[in-house]
């Protein structure tokens, strides 16, 4: 199998394997591209940083595809130390007690002390258990923000909006100055997900399915998301916006040619849209209704979490350790904040690049993490539901065909309530 | 037939041995094993099982939306099918008589099949992506707002051409060596009987091609079932949404995207079923009008 190998990792092997002295471990991941690249060049820091332990990353194509690899590995005994995680999932891997050792738990027992408040508030529930001990560890986190095309606004004579209301307001002249106003890249994890964190709304019985698998239902029919999607389904009428299938390119490529004013994206779209986007932009907060009562709250963070897998020795459970230190060091995070776009995890590092007047630079690049870092609500700090890349195939149908005008939006979001409930139950099942 | 001797009764088993062992690892193990965790729930680790019977099976089959992607796969095998092996024999027999630069006409037609699946999807993708593609452009040419990946009909439109486009040449290659083998003397005779080409070719061609066409009507049909794969996850850009699928895809979509093992070998239990019973169709029914000789 190829394993792309920094050349310097690959010499550190070598030797690490002709000397003995060094404990190795592996790490598979699910990124491609350049942020697979800054993987690799993390990973070439940490081995040239110390001798004791080496890091081998493996890449293994997709998030959806680095879980199955490690799922399948795991049945074989033949698990990576740390396996990468996607947000959506979390459900799979915490709800499997036995499969991972709580990064909480690695780390004190390695000798270090660990400190939750150290990370800011957006990061700290999500791959966590009930409790707030740290199951996960938080690695590429990012949030849906809203990119925006300054000439466009110029043009149009109109500020970014804060609010949807706002929004409402000036689509009209955007249409009017040549514009598409809007155009967004996943409508289940910014339309959705943090559509419940940023209004402070319940998303899932039990606790958004934090304490329990059993009996936990979704609230795909609340008012207010029934609400969303009818006003996106009428802007897509009348022009406002636009909907380019379940892809997030497809979208993003009208934010990147100047067609479209606002782009609903990840702040980890960050340094490949610099590279790519044709006309100046900025960004802002992922707007929300005014009208909700209590809306306005944090969102959670998407991206993925690391986890170390159990059934490991002892000394490469220290190496684990001793590298989620070293990624948690302000050092470490700022390299990768700066190189990704995605956001510094913990407080110390989000500090560092402000100190170093980054964001005076490159103001863009902190909207994520102050939205990660707006007061949070109840419901804000995310859900854990099991099955839920199912549950997000089921809603990208659905709201795939609500814009193809194949059905309405309230039994879109009624079908989909049902197929999740049952996926839902039946994923009870399994994990019971 | 003469008989082969063999000197010892186990020779014959060792011979076949490494096949068998090839077939049993990477066919039958995991036939069984397929058969056996589907009639369990599982969590994706392994920690748990607990059995279901047959509840895997009634999930799939009874769900609405199983129904519906079964309903597509069975109009995109027929479609992938009748289209492939359609256009596939109207293009040999006219390679077949063409004189002068045949050579060169029947290399440009079987070169497409050096394609890979999945770069076949990409090119496939590219001639019909929503922003760039020159067929989306071609089609508004003519008042059709083509919007592969939103739109259900578009995208199955753009599916069904890119995998028929893909089989062609195979089918084009086989006919035309079926063509081929067919005897001079039995054209001319048969030019001399009767005038008319298309009467020739329903009455004297087809029939002697039919063995030919047979193994490729069974092979057309399993390339439409399985081997689109590629094709369809490249088109769908691994966000099937409210675009059709295959059966075989959403096996895919449920075991190795969902983690859910019980569902999923239940459905490729499903698909066995399935394929079996197609192929004892055939054999029993189909083949018996065939003429080898």
């Amino acid at each position: 199998m190829f394993k792309p190998l920094s050349l310097a990792g690959f010499a550190l092997a070598l030797s690490a394997t002709a000397s003995m002295a060094a404990t190795n471990i592996t790490w598979w991941h699910g990124m491609a591209g350049r942020n697979g690249e800054v993987i690799n060049e993390v990973a070439k820091k940490f081995n040239e940083a110390q001798s004791a332990c080496a890091i081998t990353p493996v890449s293994k194509g997709t998030y959806e595809e680095a879980l199955a690899s490690g799922i399948a590995a795991f049945r074989a005994g033949e698990q990576p130390n740390i396996l990468q995680v996607f947000d959506a999932g979390a459900a799979t891997i915490i709800n499997a007690p036995g499969a991972v050792i709580p990064a909480e738990d690695l780390i004190t027992q390695a000798g270090y002390t660990f400190d939750r408040e150290a990370f800011i508030e957006g990061v700290r529930y999500f791959y966590a258990a009930p409790d707030g001990k740290f199951v996960g560890m938080p690695f590429n986190s990012s949030a849906p923000i809203m990119y925006v095309n300054t000439e466009a606004l110029e043009k149009a004579g109109v500020e970014a909006p804060k609010t949807w209301e706002d929004f409402e307001t000036i689509a009209p002249k955007l249409k009017e100055a040549g514009y598409l106003p809007l155009v967004q890249s996943q409508l289940t994890w910014q339309f959705t997900e943090n559509f419940f964190s940023r209004h402070n709304i319940q998303f899932a019985t039990n606790n958004n399915g934090y304490d329990s698998v059993v009996d936990t239902k979704i609230n795909m029919t609340d008012p207010n998301l029934v609400m969303m999607f009818t006003k996106l389904k009428a802007w897509a009428d009348e022009g406002y916006f636009g909907y380019y299938g379940a892809g997030w390119n497809d979208n993003q490529k009208l934010f990147e040619d100047g067609k479209a004013a606002f782009w609903i994206g990840s702040s980890g779209s960050f340094g490949g849209l610099q590279k790519t986007a044709q006309k100046p932009f900025s960004a802002t907060f992922l707007p929300y209704w005014g009208s909700v009562k209590g809306a306005g709250t944090n969102t959670f963070i998407g991206g993925a979490a690391l986890f170390a897998m159990s059934g490991k020795p002892d000394a490469e459970n220290k190496c684990t350790a001793d590298f989620f230190q070293f990624l948690t060091s302000p050092e470490v995070q700022k390299f990768y904040h700066e190189a990704t776009g995605y956001v510094a995890i913990t407080k110390a590092a989000y500090e560092l690049a402000k100190s170093e007047g980054y964001y005076k630079e490159k103001p863009a690049a902190e909207v994520g993490i102050q939205q990660l870092m707006l007061p949070s609500g109840e419901w804000s700090k995310g859900y854990r539901l099991g099955f839920y890349p199912q549950i997000r195939e089921i809603m990208e149908r659905e709201y795939g065909r609500i814009f193809a005008g194949e059905t309405s939006v309230e039994d879109a979001l009624k079908t989909i309530e049902t197929e999740a409930n049952d996926l839902l139950a039946r994923f009870a099942k399994t994990a019971g | 037939m003469k008989r082969v001797q063999f000197s010892s009764p186990f020779l014959p088993y060792l011979f076949i041995a490494p096949q068998m062992a090839i077939i049993f690892v990477f066919f039958y193990w995991p036939s069984v094993q397929a058969i056996q965790s589907s009639f369990f729930l599982e969590d994706p680790f392994g920690f748990g099982s607990t059995f279901v019977g047959l509840s895997n099976y009634s999930d799939a089959l009874g769900s609405v939306q199983y129904q519906a992607i079964a309903r597509f796969t069975v109009v995109f095998t027929a479609l992938v099918t009748f289209l492939s092996l359609g256009i596939g024999v109207l293009l040999a027999v006219k390679a077949d008589t063409v004189l002068k630069g045949s050579a060169t006409y029947k290399t440009l037609l079987i070169w497409v099949y050096a394609i890979a699946p999945p770069v076949a999807g990409l090119m496939g993708m590219m001639f019909f992506d929503q922003h760039i593609g020159p067929l989306v452009k071609f089609a508004a040419l003519f008042g059709w707002d083509m919007k592969v990946g939103l739109n259900y009909y578009d995208t199955a439109f753009a599916m069904i051409a890119v995998s028929v486009w893909k089989q062609i040449p195979y089918n084009f290659i086989f006919i035309l060596s079926g063509l081929q083998s067919i005897p001079v003397s039995v054209r001319e005779a048969a030019a001399i009987d009767c005038r008319s080409g298309f009467r020739r070719f329903w009455t004297m061609t087809l029939p002697l091609l039919a063995p030919t066409a047979f193994f490729l009507l069974i092979i057309n049909m399993t390339y439409a079932l399985f081997d689109t794969f590629g094709v369809i996850d490249v088109m769908v850009k691994d966000k099937a949404a409210n675009n059709p699928i295959t059966l075989v895809y959403k096996v895919y979509m449920d075991g190795f995207r969902g983690n859910d093992l019980g569902g999923s070998s239940a459905q490729s239990v499903i698909l066995m079923i399935v394929v079996f019973v197609l192929t004892i169709f055939q054999f029993r029914f189909i083949e018996r009008r065939v003429h080898y000789n």
